[in-house]
């Protein structure tokens, strides 16, 4: 009696972790479609940043299927969930490669879990656009980076905390989530910082792992170097739902913008969600977009993302908002959309070439365009500061798009490596 | 160079007109510095900040407040305060409906925020109410440059309260540390002895750094003067690292108390302790949906609604799985083990399906955002505070509930020897399904304590599972006195060692220390005394 209740038990757990694991439910398959890979968490510490992405994709499949798809066939999504667990990203993508064939995947949000699938796309010859700005010291064959490089975020961000309208900075907390993208930006940083005449002893790195919870050591530790003597200011890489405890025990401690700003290279629209702006007004974020930017476009795309948000019956519907990545994601499709076109194929190794200078008159008010060579896009950079509805006041701007740098000549070594991908 | 001739030129203005408080002439501003907020480069902006302050105008107030919490606007010319949909106009206070077609919002970054913030808190210094001039001394204590001398020093002579002259003294101090005259450089050192703020050491440093000092008097004194700051800022930052370490351990306490029931007194090996957090902290979520639908004048009281809620829902989730799973497992700990774990998975699942994979927002009420100031230069956060008087009463409650009723009587009575309790007329079983549903509806209180610190969403459990069962194999099985120690201990010692080492190598240390110390102490920090029954 016991065993077989106990059996029973097994049985329904096997069920729901099986449940767990299952991919969504994928459409049936009409006759004939395009497979488009969707790989982004959509449970996990990066949920929080990728469900946004997700939807932006399905709504810009859709926005494409509804002008008549591509080569005459209609774009079909193919959605798995990763769940912020890094090997099964490798995992799902091979699924999405091998099993259901996609002709392309949009995907991946850390630059862990971007290493993690490179040796799948390599070995599968697969398509991979990558949409969030990352650390560089990268070129692959199958990869579009659609995010910003160092020199398109990063670099720039730090140059405008250290002129007079930012505060004239001296001092460098460089703070992140313990992984390759801040360890390496960070690396990035300290020598551009070095080559700019600051010392080691006005820098201060620290790292906290994914999904850390208890930032009142931290913010201390911030209080206390920012006290000793010169203008400070925070770089915050901390990525994922580590964010929200970040700036709420920041508001809470009182450490003000006026003070010591904080720039934040993976905070956009979307993770400031779940956090009361108010006290954080005047904190910064590098992007190459922001929802708040006003133009034809942007009021386009911010209006339809609202009516997929109200049609999708998506969370707080009302209060949706769309940032960077989200803007890389609508990007990315167009332009693979128009170089599949130009190279009548959805075949990679025609797609890949016929990416070259696709442009498109982008969300942030500029003409994109993926760059001949590399992989990357020319994209301008933006610095906002927080208000407190939780957007972003543009207080920076380059006069427009700056090329990408993936190697960055602040790590040596960099300048003998070749500026497109080895074939 | 142009601009900064102009800046310097305004800045003179500026002081000029403070000092003599010109009084307004005319309700109009001149419409080029309308047109100076609204555009130009921030140099430019600064400047028109500065004429503006320097008119003497009464309305500037409003214009910088405006300015300051992002309202400002330009429509012709003419400033107005444009927000929530409302636009009055600042000149006239008028209010303008509908808002004029070519109005434009005046952003501001950093930089201008500082300006204004110090301009406002000289104005207000004249205000006639004490907590306003109180608010801009306390702001200007560390802000104080030569420029505002004169402007401190009228408001000082002006000024009846003690304490704000106190403020006024310490801002004072700081700008006179410039001056030509060695005597008052003296007073002005001496006088910062009694700062606490970090601006003051910094200060005081450089001036002993840069030998730009030179009387040997002065830095003497300015020595003595860095030692006594220094020292009360070394006092604050234990205080605030003490704080901080009792924060984390009330945290651990909550989450750990009702695993210290269920696993410590009962036995139970129960891997869905997470997830009964985890229900708890979405209870929590679900009432202050209800309560922003509902009540939304009464959402800050979310909180005490949230509490009996998630203790009674989490509980009866608790009585439920005894009720239909862990009962029939009493004595095989490996069968509980993966019963518990299923239901753990199945418990995430159903609230990924009902709630969204994503993490769902729980705000603090407002009366728990911010902090207070007990010493200067420390802020303890009132959500922290709130969550350790929290885990006290907790505490104390379920102390009570274990040692002073008959249910906790004949709790202790089954679980030191469950035969001889039935024998004497203790119904075990119920008393085995309440103790359960007590252990969980604490668990569920540890939930709201985690959704006002932490993210919510589905797998948080999983996060506090293992510190759960430290705590309570730290403390030693069957004790809840040994669970408030481990929690505290832990609690502190993990601050301690992430001021230290970081925070990813400090959990690394309290995991090895915590595998040490259970080898050379298995039965945990206390024992019970006496015989008892095999769990």
């Amino acid at each position: 009696m016991l065993r077989r209740h106990f059996l029973k038990l097994l049985s329904l757990t096997a069920a729901s972790v099986s449940l767990g694991s299952l991919a969504l439910p994928t459409p049936v398959q009409a006759a004939e479609t395009i497979k488009v890979g969707i790989l982004h968490s959509l449970s996990g510490t990066m949920a929080i940043s990728e469900t946004a992405l997700k939807e932006t994709a399905l709504m810009t499949i859709e926005e494409i299927n509804s002008q008549g798809g591509v080569l005459g066939k209609k774009l079909e999504p193919v959605i798995v969930d990763p769940a912020s667990n890094w090997p099964l990203f490798a995992e799902k993508a091979r699924q999405l490669l091998s099993k259901d064939k996609v002709d392309v995947v949009f995907g991946c949000w850390t630059s862990v879990s971007r290493k993690s699938v490179l040796p799948v796309f390599k070995e599968l010859n697969g398509l991979l656009f990558y949409p969030v700005q990352y650390e560089g010291e990268e070129l692959e064959k199958n990869v579009f980076y659609t995010g910003a490089a160092p020199n398109q975020q990063a670099i720039p961000a730090v140059e405008y905390l250290m002129s007079e309208d930012g505060g004239s900075a001296t001092r460098f907390v460089l703070l992140g989530t313990d992984y390759v993208y801040p360890r390496t930006t960070n690396k990035i940083l300290r020598a551009f910082l070095t080559s700019k005449g600051i010392g080691e002893a006005d820098i201060m790195e620290e790292y906290t792992p994914f999904g850390h919870g208890d930032y009142q050591t931290i913010i201390a530790k911030i209080k206390k170097f920012a006290s000793e003597g010169k203008k400070t200011a925070v770089i915050s890489t901390i990525n994922g739902d580590s964010n929200v405890p970040f700036y709420k025990e920041l508001g809470n401690a009182g450490l003000k913008a006026t003070d010591v700003p904080v720039v934040a290279f993976s905070v956009g629209e979307e993770e400031l969600r779940g956090v009361d702006t108010k006290p954080l007004v005047g904190h910064l974020a590098s992007w190459n977009y922001f929802m708040s930017l006003k133009n034809p476009v942007n009021d386009q795309f911010t209006k339809m993302y609202k009516d997929w948000a109200v049609k999708n019956k998506l969370p707080a519907a009302d209060k949706v908002v769309t940032n960077d990545p989200m803007e890389a994601t609508y990007i990315g499709l167009h332009l693979w959309k128009q170089a599949v076109e130009k190279a009548k194929s959805t075949e990679v190794d025609k797609v890949i070439p016929a990416m070259a200078g696709q442009s498109l008159k982008a969300p942030s008010g500029f003409e994109i365009k993926m760059d001949e060579k590399n992989h990357h896009l020319h994209k301008p950079v933006f610095i906002g500061e927080v208000k407190g509805d939780g957007q972003f006041n543009v207080v920076w701007k380059t006069p427009g798009p700056v090329r990408a740098a993936p190697w960055s000549p602040y790590i040596p070594g960099n300048e003998k490596k070749s500026d497109s991908p080895s074939q | 160079m142009p601009r900064s001739v102009f800046a310097i030129r305004f800045l003179g203005f500026f002081w000029f007109g403070l000092l003599l408080w010109i009084p307004p002439l005319h309700a109009e501003w001149d419409p080029q510095l309308a047109r100076m907020l609204a555009s130009g480069d921030f140099d430019s902006r600064i400047g028109a900040i500065r004429q503006l302050v320097a008119s003497g105008d009464p309305k500037v107030e409003g214009i910088l407040k405006a300015m300051a919490e992002d309202a400002l606007a330009v429509a012709n010319d003419r400033l107005l305060r444009h927000s929530e949909g409302i636009t009055v106009d600042l000149s006239t206070g008028t209010t303008l409906t509908p808002p004029l077609p070519a109005m434009e919002m005046v952003s501001i970054n950093n930089r201008i925020r500082r300006e204004i913030q110090a301009a406002l808190a000289l104005l207000r210094l004249f205000d006639a109410k004490r907590e306003v001039r109180l608010t801009a001394a306390v702001a200007l204590q560390n802000r104080a440059t030569p420029e505002m001398v004169a402007v401190l020093e009228r408001a000082m002579e002006k000024e009846q309260d003690p304490e704000i002259h106190d403020y006024l003294f310490l801002g004072l101090a700081l700008s006179r540390l410039n001056s030509p005259d060695p005597a008052q450089r003296l007073t002005a050192v001496r006088a910062l002895g009694d700062s606490s703020s970090p601006t003051v050491k910094v200060t005081l440093t450089r001036l002993l750094q840069n030998t730009q000092e030179p009387n040997d008097n002065v830095r003497k004194e300015a020595k003595t003067s860095l030692d006594r700051v220094s020292r009360r800022l070394a006092i604050g930052e234990a205080v605030a690292s003490l704080f901080s370490g009792i924060s984390l351990g009330s945290i651990l306490l909550l989450t750990a108390l009702g695993l210290a029931i269920t696993y410590g007194v009962m036995g139970i090996l129960n891997m869905a302790h997470g997830e009964l957090l985890m229900i708890g902290a979405y209870t929590t979520f679900a009432v202050q949906t209800q309560f922003r639908a509902h009540l939304p004048e009464l959402l800050d009281a979310y909180l005490l609604a949230a509490i009996p809620a998630a203790f009674v829902i989490t509980g009866l989730v608790g009585v439920v799985m005894e009720r239909t799973v862990i009962r029939w497992l009493y004595g095989r700990p490996l069968e509980t083990l993966l019963a518990t774990w299923g239901i753990s998975l199945m418990l995430i699942q159903g609230v990924r399906l009902l709630f969204g994979a994503q993490n769902v927002e729980v705000a603090n009420p407002s009366w728990m955002s911010g902090g207070v100031m007990p010493i200067p230069g420390v802020v303890l956060p009132w959500n922290r505070i709130v969550i350790t008087v929290l885990a006290l009463l907790v505490l104390a409650a379920t102390w009570g509930v274990l040692n002073r009723t008959r249910l906790g009587l004949f709790v202790r009575a089954v679980t030191q020897n469950r035969a001889m309790a039935g024998c004497v007329g203790v119904p075990t079983s119920r008393v085995d399904t309440l103790a359960f549903g007590l252990g969980a509806g604490i668990a569920g209180l540890g939930g709201v304590a985690i959704s006002q610190i932490a993210n919510v969403g589905p797998d948080m459990g999983q996060g506090y599972i293992v510190d759960s069962f430290l705590v309570v194999v730290l403390g030693g099985v069957g004790q809840l006195a040994g669970a408030v120690w481990a929690a505290l201990g832990l609690g502190i010692a993990a601050k301690a060692l992430e001021g230290w080492v970081g925070a990813v190598i400090a959990k690394i240390l309290m995991l090895v220390f915590i595998i040490v110390f259970i080898q050379k102490r298995p039965q945990g920090l206390f024992v019970l005394k006496g015989r008892q029954a095999e769990h």
